[in-house]
Parts: C-alpha cells; structure tokens; sequence
C-alpha cells in the first residue's frame, strides 16, 4: 500500500462525534441500554466499520427482530424492517434480492438468529446470499429478562436454568462454517479496533458472511455468574480470549462453551476471522439465471 | 389478448404478473404447489425473482423484505402453511408493508387432507392472526376471476398498504378453464403512496393524522431513512423509535387506523354479485366455487315460483354487511352453503341481527360440491 493511500485510510478509531452526525440519528431523550452496556461498544463499532468503507448510510438496509439489540438500528440512518421474532435472515434475502444494490446486514441477538431464527439463518448460509449477519452474543435472551438462549454456556445460570444451564450450547460460528457461511468471523466489544475492522471485512465480503460479536450483558448474565460490573465481563473477554493466529490450530478455533467457575477448563474464544471461501453469490447465479431464460425466449 | 387453457393456480400467477408482480417467495404446499412451480419458470422470464425458501415463514419474511424495496411481491400457501404464517401476516399489517398471500384452501384441522378441498379459513383470514388484526381477503370463483382478483387484490394491497388474501380453494386451483388474458401493458397498476417532500423532511413511514391515512412510505434504497418498526406500536412521530404523544394514545389510533383506513374505502374494498334479490324472500347467500351451485338453486326456485334471489360475496373481509341486509330486506329465509360448517353463516346471522330471517346453512366438510339440490332441500324444510 502506497503512502498516500495509508494515509487517505479512515482511521479504525475515529472520534465518534464526526461519526454521528454522519451515520447515526440520535433521538432525543433516553438511549436505551442499560449503563455499561456492550451495545453501545458494538454500535460505535459497526458505525466505525460504516466509515471505513465509506458506505453511503442510505443504501445500507437492515432487518431485525426482537431483543436488547433491536433498537440500534433505529440510531442509525440506514433503513429497517424490526420485523417479528428471529427471522430477518428471510427479511434481508428478500431485500437483496430484489434490490442487489443495497448493503444488508442483519442485527440480530443471540437467541433471535440461532434460536427462534436458526433455521432461516442456516438456509441464508447455504444460499450465499450476500448479507452480512451480525450476531450480538450475550449468552441469552437479555430483552425478556435473562432466560437462557442456545449459546448460553453449560453450567452457567440464567433465569430459567437456576441450577446451572444442563444443554450444551452452539459454538455460532462452527454453526455458520456448517451451514456454508462463506465468511466467518468472531469478536468482541473488548476488542474495539479488531471488531471495527472485522464488521467492515465482513460487510465488504461479496457472499454470505456472519460475525459473532460477544457483548457482555453484566446485569443478567454477569450478574448471576461472578461478573456482576461492566469492566468484569470486559476483562473476562479479554482474559478469555486469543487471536487467531499461526499457532492455534483449527480445533481449537472452535468449541461449545463450558463455565466452571472452579475448572480448569474455562470458556476460551478465538477472535478473527475463521473462515473464509469463495463461492458463487445467489443474487449473482440469479442475474446470469435471467439472461440465460431470456436468451432462451428469444 | 391470448387465450389459454388454465389451471386457477396458474391463473393467480398470470394475474400477479400482470398486476407488476415481481418477486415470489414460497414454499411447495398441496394444493398450491402449482403456483411454486409456474413461478420459478415465469418470474424469471418476466426479470424477477423467484425463491423457495426453506418454510413458509421465511418465504412471507422474503416477500415483506423484497415489498420495503417497492417491488410487489406475492406469497402463496394453505392449510397449516397459511396457520403457521399468522404472525408474519399480522408484522405485514401492522408495518403495513404491502404484500399478497394465495390461500389455496385445503380441508380439516392440523395437517388436514391435502388434496382436498374447503373453505375452512374464512375466520382464520380476520381472526387468525393476534392483536386485533385487520384483513381485507377476497374470493374468486371461475379460474378467470383467480386472474382478474389476483391483480385487484394487488391493486388494492398497494393503495391500502396492507396484506391481502386471495381466499381460494383446492377445486378452484386445481381447475382448469380457457382464459382469455388481455395484453398486460393495457391493466391499470396501482402505487402505494411514496413521499413527494424532500427526505430531509420525511420523518417516516406512519405519519398520519386522521384514522383513515394512509401514510406515504419510500422505498429502501431511495435516499429516505425508512425505520419499518411497530413496537409500541407504530411511533406517529417519527421513524427514530421516538413517541409523539403518549404511548397508549398511540397505540390506540394505529389500531383503529389499521381498520379504518380499509372500512373508509368499502366502495372500493367491497365487491359483490346480486341476482334476483330485489323481491327475494329467500337468499341464497355464497362464495367461492360454491356460488355456482347457489345461482342453479335459484333458477330452480324461481322454476318452482319461489322469490328466490343470489348474493355471491367476492369480498370476504371486510364483511359486506351492508349488502348482505339491501338483498335480504324482504327476505324470510337465508341459506348459505359453505365448504365449512358455518363461518359465513355466523357473519349473515350477525348482519341480519335486526331481521325476522330465519338464517340456515348447507355445509359440507367431506371436500364434495354442495349440490343445488341440497340448497332447494333445505328451502323447503324450512320455508315457513
């Protein structure tokens, strides 16, 4: 990369009041997440990622459903579907596809996309469609009060595992690999720079890509299993986490996490990206589907 | 105009197309599969877009997604299909994403029989979905009507911003009939209303201010910030997820909106077919396939000297009571033979509340046609 070009390079960390008044609408009143919140880190975040690409925001188009993270794209000036309960893969499909001129990305939370919307986020996978998911993992369902989700790690308790979650629970991104994600990658809200820089890799990638951002809820999750301030489950990411790199091998990238508070064995991350193939886009096979059906008429 | 041999599934398609349909998302579904299966060849010669997706809450969720970007899309199921979509219906309603969903009705609860035929989800398409859900649903008779309602029912979720069902049946999809289909440059193709203020001054996609707006709504893509969001529900004020107004206030004028905005246009809504009722003292009142069998009843009891008359609902939802009372002003009784045991029924009993008519039915859950036969047997049971 050329000098001039490094240097013309939006910085990952730019202050987020220029960032504001150009991508986010901020009403007037009450921001709603709890204080300490890891939404607010993903949100500075994504908008981060929105600059480094230099999106224009009215072609970004966004769908969700219910939960904590729900609200975030109403800050935003992109457009959004806050449809029903876990299904805005099939929201986002149909947006792209009938206009592939639009950046989609979906927003959804950890039981909303692999819980009540695990289905339609598989089936998104296996297509190629060119969205990017962006799943906010707090380990359970924080908008209805703290019940478990299927990421919720074994052992942990939540309000409906009192006694300790007994179910294993999906790693999101092996998951993801499974179904045929083309772009897989994790994060977290204690990584800022590395999660700016993975949203926009990912937003940028032709195909179907998903990010798994952990963001701590401290007020159920943390709450209930040791970690009961902000700064607690940051450090928890932190310590927990390692980048993926030459020295880890692919077994290790991925595992369904396990909370022991007492073990040895304690829940490990690996952050970056993990997977990443090339495979035609469904948008792109349907436009050479059309001329072939026309070429055939005439 | 061409004419050809159609099945009514066929026909809905043609009808979509020509109304300026351009996206299907559906899922394959006895009886109708057809539509799934006519789509995936004809939208693609058409430059749309055809998709199956993986059960019929997504293909609704991708016609709602491919709707926000202004391009009319269509879904099509029935039986348990159409019971598993009520919660994306009523998101559709309440977001007021145009759409249109083809109810190809099948018979019985739960699986059902997926070959046959009924007209059981006639409370489903008004009462189906939760939270006092609003639907305009309408029901063709002839494969021919399948064509010209499909693009009527399109039409009309356009204007109304609003889902609307095409209320079928198995017999009628899986019928075949010759079609005389017009050239579709000549079918007038309505708009939903789009912004005409610069998007500096848009503040969303539900401002209004009487409860028979029908707020503008831009497309995605345009330049406008368009938050499609309803919790709380629908905030009047803006896009941004902020309340003008208190909330409960404003969720009790979108749900009187919701209705009121569909009830304030009965004259365009509301479409039904009359013979014979002005000196009727027995009505035949029917919809669907069954009509035919209703009309031949009446021929036959106007043979018999029997002041019979015929009102065929082409409307289902919302109900025509008003035209249901205007036939049945002099009349001392109503028969209503339905593929069901009794959800018309119930509505004619309830519009001629006020009456001394006396309201029977003729019903049939075995998937057979209800006889003209029958609708005479029971006119003269029951004829006082």
């Amino acid at each position: 990369m050329s000098a001039d070009a490094k240097k013309n390079r939006p910085d990952p960390m730019t202050p987020l009041d220029d960032l504001i008044g150009q991508y986010a609408d901020m009403p007037p009143g009450n921001f709603r997440y709890c204080p300490g919140c890891g939404l607010g880190m993903a949100q500075s975040a994504l908008m981060r990622a929105f600059h480094r690409l230099d999106l224009d925001i009215s072609q970004v188009a966004s769908a969700g459903g219910s939960g904590c993270y729900a609200v975030m794209a109403h800050y935003f000036k992109s457009n959004h579907v806050h449809g029903s309960h876990g299904r805005a893969c099939a929201v986002a499909t149909g947006m792209k596809l009938a206009n592939p001129e639009l950046t989609v990305l979906t927003l959804q939370g950890d039981g909303d996309c692999l819980a009540i919307g695990g289905n339609h986020f598989i089936h998104a996978a296996r297509r190629n469609i060119d969205i990017t998911v962006i799943c906010f993992n707090n380990f359970g369902f924080g908008d209805t009060g703290g019940q478990l989700a299927p990421t919720t790690p074994k052992g942990s308790v939540t309000e409906t595992s009192p006694f300790g979650m007994p179910e294993e629970a999906f790693d999101p991104c092996k998951l993801a690999i499974g179904a045929g994600a083309s772009f897989v990658a994790r994060s977290t809200v204690a990584h800022p720079v590395h999660l700016t820089k993975t949203l926009a890799e990912a937003i940028a990638w032709k195909g179907f890509a998903f990010v798994e951002v952990l963001q701590h809820c401290h007020v159920l999750w943390g709450r209930r299993n040791g970690m009961p301030e902000a700064m607690d489950m940051l450090n928890f990411y932190r310590e927990k986490s390692a980048f993926n790199t030459a020295a880890i091998s692919e077994e290790e990238c991925f595992g369904s996490p396990i909370y022991e508070p007492d073990g040895e064995q304690d829940i490990n991350f690996v952050l970056g990206v993990l997977h990443k193939e090339q495979r035609p886009e469904l948008g792109e096979e349907l436009a050479k589907l059309r001329q072939r059906v026309k070429g055939d008429a005439s | 105009m061409t004419r050809q041999l159609l099945f009514g599934n066929h026909a809905f398609c043609e009808g979509a197309i020509a109304a300026g349909v351009r996206f299907y998302a559906g899922y394959p579904i006895t009886p109708a599969t057809e539509i799934a299966e006519f789509m995936s060849r004809r939208m693609f010669e058409v430059d749309g877009t055809y998709i199956q997706m993986e059960d019929e809450l997504a293909s609704l969720n991708a016609v709602m997604g491919a709707s926000v970007t202004g391009v009319k899309s269509v879904t099509a199921s029935a039986g348990p299909g159409m019971a598993l979509i009520q919660n994306e219906l009523g998101q559709a309603v309440v977001a007021e994403i145009p759409a249109v969903v083809i109810n190809v009705g099948r018979a019985g609860p739960g699986i059902g029989n997926a070959t046959r035929s009924g007209q059981m989800e006639v409370m489903q398409a008004r009462y189906g979905p939760n939270g006092e859900c609003p639907a305009v649903a309408i029901s063709p008779a002839t494969v021919e009507e399948a064509f010209w309602l499909t693009i009527k029912a399109v039409n009309l979720s356009e204007t109304l911003r609003t889902v609307v069902i095409v209320l079928a049946e198995g017999l009628l999809g899986l019928q075949r009939a010759v079609v005389d289909l017009p050239d579709y440059s000549t079918i007038e193709q309505t708009e939903r209303p789009r912004p005409t203020m610069p998007p500096s001054e848009y503040s969303g996609a539900y401002i209004a201010n009487e409860l028979t707006d029908v707020p503008p709504v831009a497309d995605f893509g345009t330049g406008y910030k368009t938050i499609l969001n309803t919790v709380g529900i629908q905030p009047r004020g803006g896009g941004d997820g902020s309340t003008q107004g208190g909330r409960l206030e404003n969720q009790d004028f979108t749900i009187r909106r919701l209705h009121e905005k569909i009830l304030s246009r009965k004259d365009e809504v509301i479409m039904t077919e009359r013979h014979q009722t002005e000196d009727a003292e027995v009505v035949y009142i029917a919809f669907g396939t069954q009509a035919q069998s209703a009309y031949l009843a009446m021929q036959q009891a106007r043979a018999k000297s029997v002041k019979a008359g015929m009102l065929r609902l082409i409307t289902i939802w919302p109900f025509p009571e008003d035209a249901v009372r205007e036939c049945c002003a002099k009349a001392r009784l109503v028969v209503v033979p339905e593929m069901n045991l009794g959800q018309v029924r119930m509505l004619v009993v309830n519009a001629l509340a006020d009456t001394e008519a006396k309201v029977v039915g003729v019903n049939h859950v075995d998937s057979t046609y209800i006889l003209p036969e029958e609708i005479l047997a029971k006119t003269e049971e029951f004829l006082p």
